[in-house]
């Protein structure tokens, strides 16, 4: 299939996803075990995709593992997002310089 | 210009050029898998999520059945159903079925969050507001960042690759740090991930995004069940 027959099939399922509850749907969720299964869903998707992606995205584990290691600790002390994520490049990009 | 319009431009200022920045890493990861720069941009255009579109870039670059790519985008992005359910709870009641249909394309994390803490109730302009800025920027993020994935030397664009995990370490970091039940349910699916990686290696990536996202909060959800409060975080 076309790179566009797959973006289309995926922006229909997005779009189906928030489209369907917000405009059929008017109540809450009342389920415990369903509200706890969607709270946690995004954290396991994140740290899922995330490790061990994240070594070969530089093409050097290196560089990444210096880049991930720099992003754990800004991360920690609640740097906003995009500092995080600069910060973790220019520690790959310059590790990369030096070795 | 209607006021409520302008308070979502506003609103959404802060997270449209939040978007800018994340974007131009999905526009250099669409090049790397093969994109070229008009459908980088029609991706983020068309979807607009960050997790679901790194993992269909993923499955595309694998070329992935249709099943693994709706799969994928159904766990990835379910999460925006409940946002969706939360979120119709406070709109205003000019809020009819088109305004429902068309502003729905704009319920993300940080949307979400943003339109959901308002004290007054969303209004259509001021959700639609929100939207537009905060799509703008990761439309034009996008689109320089795939540019530029064509244009800058490879040691940068190498180095750039790892922004988008940098900003899903930043988002997992801070709340696992406060709350020892996403840190279990976390390391449940990181030692899945390992094990899907590097022994169960038949498995496609696509699928084992589901397979770990699905079964560590399904362990989060069995032994940790969240309280009654409004607990859907933003991220």
């Amino acid at each position: 299939m076309s790179i566009l027959g797959y973006i289309l099939i995926m922006a229909l399922v997005t779009y189906l996803i928030r489209m369907l509850p917000f405009t059929l749907f008017r109540k809450q969720i009342q389920s415990r075990f369903f509200r706890s299964l969607m709270h946690y869903i995004p954290y396991a998707v994140l740290s899922a995709m995330t490790i061990p992606s994240i070594f070969y995205a530089t093409g050097s584990m290196v560089t990444a593992a210096a880049g991930t290691a720099v992003a754990l600790i800004l991360a920690w002390f609640d740097r906003p997002l995009i500092v995080v994520a600069l910060c973790a490049a220019g520690t790959a990009l310059l590790t990369g310089l030096i070795i | 210009m209607n006021r409520e319009f302008r308070e979502g431009l506003i609103a959404g200022l802060p997270i449209g050029l939040g978007y800018l920045s994340v974007s131009f890493g999905i526009g250099i990861l669409a090049i790397g898998a093969g994109f070229n720069i008009p459908e980088a941009v029609i991706l983020s255009a068309a979807n607009l999520t960050s997790a679901g579109q790194v993992a269909g870039i993923e499955v595309i670059a694998a070329a992935g059945s249709v099943i693994e790519i709706i799969l994928t985008q159904l766990v990835i992005n379910l999460r925006y159903a409940l946002m969706a359910l939360s979120l119709s709870q406070r709109l205003d009641e000019s809020f009819h079925t088109p305004q429902r249909l068309l502003l729905s394309y704009g319920i993300t994390d940080e949307i979400f969050a943003m339109a959901y803490a308002r004290e007054k109730k969303v209004s259509p302009p001021y959700m639609g507001g929100m939207i537009l800025i905060s799509a703008f920027g990761w439309v034009l993020g996008t689109f320089l960042g795939a540019a530029a994935g064509e244009i800058l030397p490879a040691a940068v664009t190498e180095a750039m690759g790892i922004m988008l995990y940098g900003m899903f370490i930043a988002i997992v970091i801070p709340v696992v740090k406060r709350d020892k039940r996403v840190l279990y349910v976390s390391a449940a699916a990181i030692v899945l991930s390992l094990l899907f990686r590097y022994v169960l290696t038949s498995v496609s990536s696509g699928f084992s995004v589901i397979i770990c996202a699905v079964a560590a909060a399904l362990f989060g959800a069995v032994f940790f069940p969240v309280d009654d409060t409004n607990e859907e975080q933003s991220s």
